[in-house]
């Protein structure tokens, strides 16, 4: 086995954007991934939101094999009874349907400021998060910039951007719309992969956040992958391993191995010790400080805040496999369709997952990837994110069938017959994720993205700047800045600052 | 004859600025449209021989330096600190709350002893906060988009307030400001009962619930107030909250203003884009150099100025500024004291603040029936007997309760109230006092239900919210009430608002009322002399 | 807990209280830790001198303890405090401090070490949150004692003799050792540690064995001046020892509200105990730092002119410029000086020209001094009594 001066734990998009920075700038890189298959949390995901532009160019992941089904995916918000709300374009540019004049102004008018908001946000993604001192070498300039920015969209836009900020989805889109199945439809792209309801506080930045990521250089486009998220995954392992990253499946580390202070290896379950001069970290946060390191080597008030970061994931992960293309009451099956209701539907499917228990009626966004791509064997994929789910309920197996039958009784509502056409069904909870995918609470951006969680207090104030705390182990993870998605942001920031550090 | 100013309202922050002005010698007019005064500060005598707190019930936030500089002890105003506290659980069990550190620490104990150590840490996590926000509450919020000096030194001043603290305490601090009171206090303690307890204060007068981010703010709007400078105490104003505007009216008349009750405003009157008085719902007008209005701005500038008169995007912020009410209250002339059956005898925690819900959860579940359009089925109250240390307000061995209650909307199911709802929240609590003490209902006398209908009928609370406007980040500081307006002034020249639609909000402050005197005497250009510099926390 | 009607007793009794609420002849009572404790009880100038001359007891029960068990017990306290717990060997008593992560102090406090995993930490606030979640990851159970353990301390020249007279044999106990004896139909431990910087002795045992071990102390005492002493007499031999006491002389980092009031083991002379080499603790990071780049404030023990206790000063440079507060000072009976203990700005600490303004109040109006104060070596009180083992016979 030849050496490496770096190690990197976690094959998943961060990992592997990090991985391919170090690798081009000279590092010998080895990848360890605990699943028999690169990829991480790309697999759970059915849709690309949020992919850095810089990871995009610089793993060149074109040349490498991506490509778009769409790279600008429209969405269908879903009646019950037929009416269903068209949504073309980035962020529903575009409305068709029987919806009325003044919604459609009002509309255009609030989609056009909150992308001119997230747009001013967005460079906060593709840099280190500042710190709250002086003489730390933050990025002054950049943000500077966007201070300016800020500024320069006009006294009145900065002044709302000051009110909305921290305020919540229910209010911002009920002061302007009136159409349920739109707000209702926004509500929840905007509470996606979050654990709040639209009427939380503090509801409106993650959905800025949101909105801040692109598809083919289109800000707030949707993209779905020729061959669906494994491609895009696949791309990346193939530009890493381009970038002469090795890549080592079925190796779940156990310990980040530390001697004198400084990490200088890791310890596979297998009890094989590899080492070298810089382990990276794209496990969560929670898990690579509480058990790849472990309390003994870390202080003790980090280790309690690290025990109590929110992660909580609220969303469950569908997957149907049926005889023949469902029928959503004619809504075309190549669109993301939404099963939302209004926005007061989507605070009601939020209710009982607070007392950990499972919504009559979750909202679900549903991908028929064979709609676009065909299979062979002629069966069609329904693939389906439901929320919101219990991360702890009481009872993990009864809650699992409740939410089963009631994400199957809402697909039965708005295309009837699909039940019948059912071969194969599973259903991921968010501790099922958890078991999967190792993410805590099953929380997709590895750690809640909630704004006490954001920025410099992510994943937690203090080391919020991929530094861990202990010499030689960086953290590159989702639950890093800027958050999870499909992006490889954090990983790229991560090897940002390891290039910047002395 | 012209006054210089015209106080529409005669709640506290009206009659606070109402003093200032006149003691500053300028020609104060207050006009009320109940026969009393008060507001939502206020006595009334609605059953022989009691007195209620009907609105406001308990006092901690109203400044001292106002209650120094308009003289109000002289004047009558006496607060009262109170002891105690319980949290009844359900099985008959409870939390108790002492003054003493020590006995308050076994208390917790019994319960959680890590609880019980955590408690400091926690209060130190929240006077810090304390000490942080105080010299705000005095003080003009910066207009975020001016390049005015005042407005650009402002920003500066509170810059440093921000920075001049550690990086790690600003990081705590922007937690705390931004997080639930629920996953707060998940950072302390793990019994369910004392995070219950804390999180009293976190849902009072709001429109959210304990798992709603943005309620540790409102924990802390409820913590910085102070008896004596016993930071967080609550304490009752002698003769019902009543009393501090029966004291601020007195020290107005002494200072030369004068009120007029059974005066409702029609409308303000605009000429040339100027307020120059107004016209009174008897028809008559007043006229006035400056009209300042102690109304929440949706009362203020939806129903008695002519739209015409405003900006459109004013208009519209004010249509959106959000009033939802959450709570009603219970009024009760009791006959006797109600004996609790889990407490033991003697124990002083009934002279505080009682209540009977002990958990997040349930807290949160009252909340969802208020998201849903009723009022909740298992309430939350924050139920206190005055009588027990203000033997004023009823005759010898008989008491009067005041039950503050939550959840109860604007609206039920977007219709209005009836009585039969009313009676239906009534008994919701009132059942929810009996199941604890036993015997407790054959001892009323008298009961006053207010529901959200009954606060904006009677006070004049847009949509019955107590805070003139929920405290949210989107209406506080620089955004209250609306975005380049937290200044106390509005798009009408010379008409201006003082009231708890403005920062820093409700809670019967008087801090408004007083930032509005300021700026007005500052337009004026003349000294406010008699204006004390804010209390720090030293 | 005890009982739902303590909001009746906000205070508690300790288990010697029947002996100390008899002997409290000026009915003189203070609060400690939630503890009625004597703060003298006749004459203070007489309890000082029997420490310094005789013998004297002191109840120690309102000490907050914690008994650390299990097989991790050694590795935890090593994360946890700053000075190496595994080198202190069984039957062995040290002294140690911890801080939180910033490197700012929690509390400093005795460590004894009962057996291989079984430690007991004593100290003066209460951690409990702090020692369960610094145990999260390792194998022990953390358990309050404090209630469980009556706790007395014996100081002064006659403390040794007094013990052999009560028959305990203690000849071989040197300083910072402990050994068991049998106490009527239980048992005693007896460590020799204390608090006044003299011979001394700690005993502990449990609330049941409170008043008889009291009696005996007295028994065999009488003819060697045993006498009981309040918290005042001990807070002036602690003060010629130049020990220090948490919440006094600096303000523990978990209820401090001023960050600038917060104190690090270093910046209270402690750096002496921190083990750098042991591996990683709590604030190791931050205290490495600071010792690199040097301290703002430091703590030194001070001579003052006059004769004048300097009890909360402030200390100037230059008679000018404010460099720091006095945190504990007194007229030293057994040395003759004017001593303190104070935090100073470490640039004004080795610069001299230190004075110390005194508020000496005297028929109503303040006698103002600006004396002149120099930076001494700490403990001002050194006796070789202390150490002598076997301890000689009084």
């Amino acid at each position: 086995m030849p050496s490496f001066d770096t190690i990197v734990i976690g094959a998943g998009p961060n990992g592997l954007a990090a991985a391919h920075r170090l690798a081009s700038k000279g590092a010998s890189v080895l990848i360890l991934e605990a699943g028999a298959m690169p990829g991480g949390g790309a697999g759970l995901a059915h849709l690309s939101y949020n992919l850095d532009p810089r990871v995009q160019k610089a793993m060149a992941l074109s040349s490498h094999g991506l490509q778009w089904a769409t790279a600008d995916l429209a969405t269908t918000a879903l009646s019950a009874d037929g009416r269903h709300l068209r949504m073309e374009g980035a962020v529903g540019a575009l409305l068709s349907g029987d919806i009325s004049q003044a919604d459609r102004r009002a509309w255009a008018a609030l989609r056009a400021r909150l992308l001119r908001f997230a747009s001013v946000l967005a460079p906060l993604n593709h840099m280190a998060p500042p710190r709250m001192t002086k003489g730390v070498g933050n990025p002054l300039l950049g943000l500077a910039k966007i201070g300016l920015r800020a500024r320069m969209l006009g006294a009145a836009d900065f002044r709302e951007l000051g009110r909305i900020l921290l305020t919540n989805v229910h209010d911002l889109l009920d002061d302007e719309l009136s159409d349920p199945r739109l707000k209702g439809a926004l509500a929840f792209d905007a509470t996606l992969g979050g654990w709040l309801g639209p009427r939380s506080p503090n509801s409106v930045l993650p959905w800025l956040v949101r909105l801040s990521g692109q598809t083919a250089g289109v800000q707030g486009a949707l993209g779905l992958p020729k061959g669906g998220m494994a491609a895009l995954a696949a791309a990346m392992v193939k530009s890493a391993q381009a970038a002469g990253v090795t890549i080592r499946c079925n190796a779940r580390v156990q310990r980040v191995l530390i001697e004198g202070e400084r990490a200088v290896g890791v310890t596979l379950m297998n009890g094989e010790e590899l080492r070298a001069a810089r382990v990276v970290s794209s496990a969560p946060p929670k898990s690579t400080l509480l058990s790849l390191v472990g309390p003994r080597h870390l202080d003790a008030g980090l280790i309690t805040r690290t025990r109590h970061q929110k992660a909580r994931g609220a969303a469950a992960k569908l997957h149907l496999t049926l005889t023949s293309l469902p029928d959503f009451r004619g809504a075309n099956p190549m669109d993301r369709l939404i099963i939302a209701g209004s926005e007061q539907d989507v605070e009601r499917a939020f209710n009982p997952v607070k007392y950990g228990r499972v919504p009559a009626l979750p909202g679900m966004e549903i991908i028929l990837p064979s709609a676009h791509d065909p299979r062979a064997d002629g069966l069609h994929h329904l693939s389906a994110i439901a929320q919101f789910a219990p991360h702890a309920p009481a009872n993990r197996d009864s809650a699992r069938a409740d939410m089963r039958a009631a994400c199957l009784a809402q697909l039965e509502t708005h295309a009837p017959g699909l039940g019948a056409r059912i071969d194969h069904a599973e259903l991921l909870m968010p501790y099922d994720i958890e078991d999967r995918y190792g993410l805590p609470g099953g929380q997709w951006h590895a750690g809640e993205l909630s704004v006490e969680q954001m920025l410099f207090l992510r994943p937690l104030p203090g080391i919020a700047q991929y530094k861990s705390p202990v010499a030689g182990l960086w953290l590159a993870s989702a639950g890093c800045h800027p958050g999870g998605g499909v992006s490889g942001s954090a990983g790229w920031n991560a090897a940002l600052a390891m290039e910047a550090a002395p | 004859m012209i006054y210089d100013a015209l106080i529409i309202g005669a709640g506290h922050n009206g009659l606070v600025t109402a003093c200032y002005l006149a003691r500053a010698g300028l020609k104060v007019l207050v006009v009320e449209k109940n026969d009393w005064v008060g507001g939502a500060a206020v006595s009334r005598e609605l059953y022989p021989g009691f007195t209620y707190s009907n609105c406001s019930y308990v006092s901690s936030l109203f400044r001292p330096e106002i209650m120094r500089d308009l003289e109000l002890p002289k004047h009558g105003l006496q607060v009262l600190p109170y002891e105690g506290g319980v949290l009844f659980t359900e099985g008959g069990g409870y939390l108790g709350m002492f003054r003493d550190h020590e006995a308050n620490r076994r208390e917790f104990a019994r319960h959680s002893r890590r609880d019980a150590e955590a408690y400091d840490r926690y209060s130190r996590d929240i006077l810090r906060n304390c000490r942080l926000i105080r010299p705000m509450l005095m003080r003009r919020p910066p207009d975020l988009a001016s390049f005015h000096p005042r407005d650009l030194m402002e920003l500066a001043w509170l810059g440093k307030q921000i920075t001049g603290q550690s990086e790690a305490q600003i990081y705590d601090m922007m937690r705390f400001w931004t997080m639930s009171i629920s996953d707060f206090l998940d950072g302390y303690f793990e019994n369910p009962a004392v995070k219950a307890y804390q999180a009293v204060g976190s849902i009072i007068g709001t429109a959210l619930g304990p798992m709603s981010p943005g309620t540790a703010y409102v924990l802390l709007h409820h913590a910085m107030g102070d008896v004596d400078g016993n930071v967080g105490s609550w304490g009752y104003s002698r003769g019902g909250m009543g009393g501090i505007t029966k004291a601020l009216t007195a020290s107005l008349l002494a200072a030369g203003g004068e009120v007029r009750t059974g005066s409702g405003v029609a409308q303000v009157l605009v000429q040339g884009g100027r307020a120059v008085g107004v016209a009174l719902a008897n028809g008559d007008e007043v006229r006035a150099r400056r009209v300042i209005s102690n109304m929440d701005v949706r009362r203020t500038f939806l129903k008695h100025v002519e739209a015409k008169e405003l900006p459109a995007e004013f208009l519209k912020r004010v249509q959106r500024f959000k009033t939802r009410g959450s709570s009603g209250k219970l009024n009760i002339a009791l006959d006797g004291l109600p004996e609790f059956t889990a407490l033991p005898k003697g124990a002083p925690n009934i002279k505080g603040d009682m209540h009977f819900t002990d958990s997040i959860e349930k807290m949160e579940a009252a909340y969802d029936d208020w998201k849903a359009g009723h009022y909740s089925a298992q309430p939350f109250q924050d139920m206190m007997i005055p009588t027990l240390i203000d033997t004023t307000m009823t005759p010898p061995g008989k008491h009067f309760m005041s039950c503050f209650v939550q959840y109860a909307p604007p609206k039920i199911e977007g219709r209005e109230w009836t009585d039969a709802d009313r009676d239906g929240f009534r008994d919701a609590c009132l059942n929810q006092i009996e199941a604890h003490a036993p015997g407790f209902k054959s001892k009323i006398l008298h009961v006053e239900v207010r529901t959200p209908r009954e606060l904006e009928a009677e006070v004049g609370l847009t949509d019955g919210n107590i805070f003139q406007g929920e405290l949210t980040f989107d209406q506080m500081f620089f955004n209250r009430p609306v975005p380049g307006y937290a200044n106390y002034r509005s798009p009408i020249r010379d008409l201006w608002i003082c009231g708890s639609s403005t920062h820093p909000g409700g809670g019967v402050m008087g801090a408004p009322g007083r930032n509005a005197a300021a700026e007005v005497l500052r337009d004026m250009k003349m000294p406010a002399k008699d204006m004390s510099d804010a209390y720090a926390i030293v | 807990m005890s009982t739902l009607r303590h909001f009746e007793t906000p205070l508690l009794k300790t288990p010697f209280h029947a002996r100390t609420e008899a002997a409290n002849k000026l009915w003189s009572w203070g609060n400690w830790g939630g503890y009625t404790t004597a703060l003298c009880f006749d004459d203070l100038a007489m309890e000082h001198s029997a420490i310094r001359n005789a013998a004297t007891v002191y109840d120690l029960c309102p000490m907050i303890k914690y008994r650390i068990e299990g097989p991790d017990a050694a590795e935890y306290l090593n994360r946890l405090l700053i000075r190496n717990a595994a080198k202190l060997s069984v039957g062995g008593v040290q002294y140690t401090a911890w801080a939180n992560d910033a490197g700012h102090m929690l509390d400093d406090g005795t460590l004894f070490r009962l057996d291989e995993n079984h430690y007991r930490l004593c100290c003066q606030e209460r951690h409990l949150n702090w020692l369960l979640d610094s145990a999260f990851g390792f194998d022990v159970v953390i358990t309050e004692e404090t209630e469980d353990i009556a706790a007395l301390s014996l100081q002064g020249p006659t403390s040794a003799e007094i013990l052999r007279r009560a028959g305990f044999a203690i000849e071989g106990l040197k300083p910072f050792r402990m050994a068991e004896f049998a106490l009527g139909t239980g048992r005693v431990m007896i460590s020799r540690t204390g608090f006044t910087g003299d011979l001394g002795y700690e005993l502990w045992t449990t609330p049941e064995q409170a008043l008889p071990l009291w009696d005996l102390l007295f028994d065999a005492g009488t003819l060697h001046g045993l006498r009981p002493i309040g918290s005042q007499a001990l807070n002036m031999a602690r003060l010629e020892a130049g020990l220090i006491i948490t919440g006094m002389d600096f303000t523990p980092a978990d209820t401090c509200v001023r960050e600038d009031r917060l104190r690090s083991p270093v910046e209270m002379g402690l750096a002496w105990m921190i083990d750098w080499e042991k591996g990683h603790f709590t604030g190791k990071a931050a205290l490495l730092a600071q010792r690199d780049r040097g301290t703002k404030w430091g703590f030194v023990g001070l001579e003052i002119n006059g004769n004048i206790a300097a009890e909360g000063s402030i200390l100037y440079h230059d008679k000018k410029t404010e460099v720091g507060v006095i945190t504990g000072a007194i007229w030293s009976p057994v040395l003759k000086k004017n001593i303190a203990l104070a935090q100073i700005l470490t640039k004004h600490a080795a610069a001299g020209n230190i004075w110390t303004e005194i508020y000496a109040l005297r028929e109503l109006h303040y006698e103002k001094l600006m004396m002149r104060a120099r930076v001494v070596d700490r403990p001002f009180f050194v006796h070789p009594r202390r150490r002598a083992t076997p301890p000689g016979r009084f």
